[in-house]
């Protein structure tokens, strides 16, 4: 199949999915779901070898992936696949008196919002990721209110307010850059990558430092930087469970790649230390805050949305380490920390599940209840916290790497301290909720999955962790690596 | 700030940009949410006859279809959704800070004339566009920022999103106004999807909470 043809279809299967979603039965909607997700990572998967081959393929004018790109599509299709896996499972309630109508619009805003992500990583041009991810805001404020609950609403109103704003302040950027482009290529030209790098060593500086900065308070809102990050904890613990996994694993992710791009021209107009310190700041703040906020969790999903803070985090930091193996260690990590979250948001949502509560003080013993979910749990926290053998202890190992071989020695090791602290307070809370003797209520509850299709969902994402972090496929090293050398002057 | 050639264009676009300005300063005091929705339309009207002057003075002619979009969504549209929305609660009050006027109009003096100087601080001008009207742009998106976050209530928080993104799209005509079409459609379209998205969430707010005001949503902490 040519590569345009694929890249065509990646762009609208979605869509049309969710469409159709909305109109169908509820079963078939859960099926088209599933195949959607799957047909969706295959698809990017055929597609690593062309971009690995000539750097970059393009489907007319407005379709374009690069190794960068095809880094962060591979997760978030990935993920779609397994989520959508996970949404058959979430849904199954039979006890519950929500309706089929309510699970076909649930199936069309899943595949919607997807959609919106993959479109985002694959368009050509500043502006149009701009248009892509303010889509993915408004959808997955949808997404968030969907269950009409008083929590619900207000998480909804406040990322939809905070997001909007923030890519208010975005969309400034992305106009100061095309001004900047101006002084080079005239008042009307070409917004494409390629043509913007082409010329992005001859834009006015000082207009560059002005939009980067601009670009990463924007988009950062999305990606959950300190100070802009209030939205997350609220968005996360109250959406639906689904939506929790794909907003953490995968819409941060896209934001932050919005960022990257913004870093690509910037380091090419100002040289690499301004964008690395910019970045390194926002890191830093990041991570040091979500360190503090997870030791004092008691809600099982926020304590993951912090978490999710945390990793930004550590991107951040990793960015600004001026050596090639910190750029490798990054973009693993956005794959790591996809597979991870996910799986961890389809454990956590199994336990909610079960206790029907997300307060962990009241969540026990959860891995004698849940006899898959449970111990899947418990090893996606530890993947999270970077335990091998798991993807992430990988890449936060050659981050660190990076930060020492950089000479940026106080930023790694206060990256490992803060990391640790971290680390102490995710294990010492999900062991708490996992092992110990059950309490009250809690007594009389059956042993059991509620749904295997959620336990086949973290399965997947462990398998997904397991192989990254102890082989990664040899054509996925050879794409991280020239994606590494786009973000690297 | 190197001073833009002088032309018609460049005190054209600021005296727009100024009025614009101007009506944000209105929004940010009025005390009625119908008379905020009035003023958010004339202050689109302000940023459609802004596109309409670029294509004539520019020669674009796709700029003629761009404002005709922005005319029907911006000016017509959006207002009228609102006010349909506001005519069915019983709230017409703006909910916000005891502040009088006097005080909101200096605060809103302050903040844009940082906004202004500030622009001008970091040099980034051009001798052929008029970087005033984009000073005076960020301006704008600074009093829009302190709408959302002075006023409490759903109505008042959304005008000053929409507002802010007036505010950019005077920035994105004086500065990048050679922005192929497709693109300032593509920011419309997502305008309309976000202004109807705003008003599912405003909608769903009062009926929960049986009020636009945002002062009970702070059960979400921690």
């Amino acid at each position: 199949m040519a590569i345009a043809t694929t890249m065509v279809i990646l762009a609208v299967i979605p869509l049309i999915v969710s469409v159709v979603s909305w109109f169908s039965v509820d079963r078939f909607a859960k099926f088209i779901t599933i195949a959607a997700g799957v047909l969706s990572f295959v698809l990017a998967v055929i597609l690593i070898p062309a971009v690995s081959k000539d750097g970059s393929a393009s489907a007319g004018a407005f379709l374009f992936v690069d190794s960068l790109s095809m880094v962060f599509l591979i997760p978030i299709s990935f993920l779609y696949a397994a989520t959508s896996i996970f949404t058959a499972g979430y849904l199954h309630r039979p006890s519950s008196n929500v309706g089929a109508e309510y699970n076909k619009h649930f199936y069309a805003g899943i595949n919607l919002f997807c959609w919106a992500m993959i479109v985002a990583l694959m368009v050509n041009g500043l502006a149009l990721v701009w248009v892509a991810v303010e889509v993915t805001t408004v959808v997955s404020a949808l997404l968030v209110a969907i269950d009409g609950t008083d929590g619900a609403t207000e998480a909804a109103w406040k990322y939809l307010l905070l997001a909007s704003l923030g890519l208010g302040i975005a969309l400034i950027a992305t106009i100061f850059i095309y001004y900047a482009g101006s002084h080079v290529f005239g008042s009307s030209y070409s917004f494409s990558f390629t043509n913007l790098l082409a010329g992005s060593s001859k834009f006015p500086r000082q207009v560059v430092r002005l939009s980067f900065v601009l670009s990463v308070i924007g988009y950062g809102t999305k990606v959950g930087f300190f100070p802009v990050h209030t939205w997350l904890p609220d968005a996360h613990s109250e959406a639906p469970t689904p939506v929790s996994a794909l907003l953490s694993g995968s819409l941060l992710s896209v934001s932050f790649y919005a960022i990257l791009r913004f870093f690509q021209v910037a380091e090419q107009s100002v040289g690499k230390a301004f964008p690395r310190d910019v970045l390194l700041a926002f890191g830093l703040a990041s991570l040091f805050i979500a360190a503090l906020y997870l030791i004092s969790q008691r809600d099982i999903k926020r304590l993951l949305a912090y978490s999710s803070i945390e990793h930004m985090g550590i991107l951040a930091i990793g960015m600004s380490f001026a050596a090639p193996i910190a750029i490798f260690g990054v973009l693993l990590h956005v794959m790591s920390h996809a597979l991870a979250k996910g799986g961890a948001f389809f454990g956590a949502g199994s336990l909610v599940r079960k206790f029907q509560t997300k307060d962990m003080a009241r969540i026990r013993g959860g891995i004698g209840l849940l006899p898959l979910t449970g111990p899947m749990f418990m090893l996606s926290v530890l993947a999270l916290s970077a335990m091998p053998p798991f993807g992430i202890f990988r890449s936060e190992f050659l981050i660190v790497m990076g930060g020492l071989q950089s000479q940026s020695d106080i930023a790694a090791v206060t990256l490992v301290v803060l990391v640790t602290l971290a680390f102490l307070g995710i294990t010492y809370l999900a062991t708490y909720t996992l092992i110990g003797p059950t309490t009250g209520t809690a007594r009389n509850l059956t042993v059991g999955e509620p749904s295997y299709f959620i336990a086949a969902a973290a399965a997947l994402c462990l398998l997904g962790l397991i192989v990254l972090g102890t082989h990664p496929p040899g054509e996925l090293v050879t794409l991280i690596n020239h994606a590494a050398m786009e973000l690297e002057v | 700030m190197q001073a833009p050639a002088p032309s018609s264009f460049a005190d054209i676009s600021d005296v727009i940009a100024i009025f614009v300005l101007l009506t944000e300063f209105a929004m940010f005091r009025a005390p009625l949410l119908r008379s905020q929705l009035k003023l958010y339309a004339v202050q689109s009207l302000l940023v459609t006859v802004l596109a309409g002057f670029l294509a004539t003075s520019h020669h674009i002619s796709e700029l003629y279809l761009l404002g005709a979009a922005s005319f029907l969504l911006k000016v017509l549209a959006v207002p009228y959704v609102l006010t349909r929305f506001l005519e069915r609660t019983e709230m017409s009050l703006v909910t916000g800070p005891s502040l009088g006027a006097a005080s909101m109009t200096l605060i809103a003096i302050a903040t844009s004339a940082f906004g202004f100087f500030t622009m001008d601080a970091t040099k980034v001008g051009s001798t052929v566009l008029p970087t005033t009207a984009l000073a005076i742009s960020i301006a704008i998106v600074l009093v829009a920022f302190l709408l959302a976050i002075m006023r409490s209530d759903v109505v008042s928080q959304a005008i000053g999103f929409l507002s802010l993104e007036n505010g950019v799209s005077i920035a994105s005509l004086v500065v990048a106004s050679g922005l192929p079409l497709i693109i300032d459609v593509a920011f419309l379209f997502d305008l309309l999807v976000a202004a109807v998205v705003f008003g599912l969430l405003m909608k769903a707010h009062h009926v929960r909470a049986k009020t636009l005001s945002t002062a009970n949503l702070d059960r979400l902490k921690g």
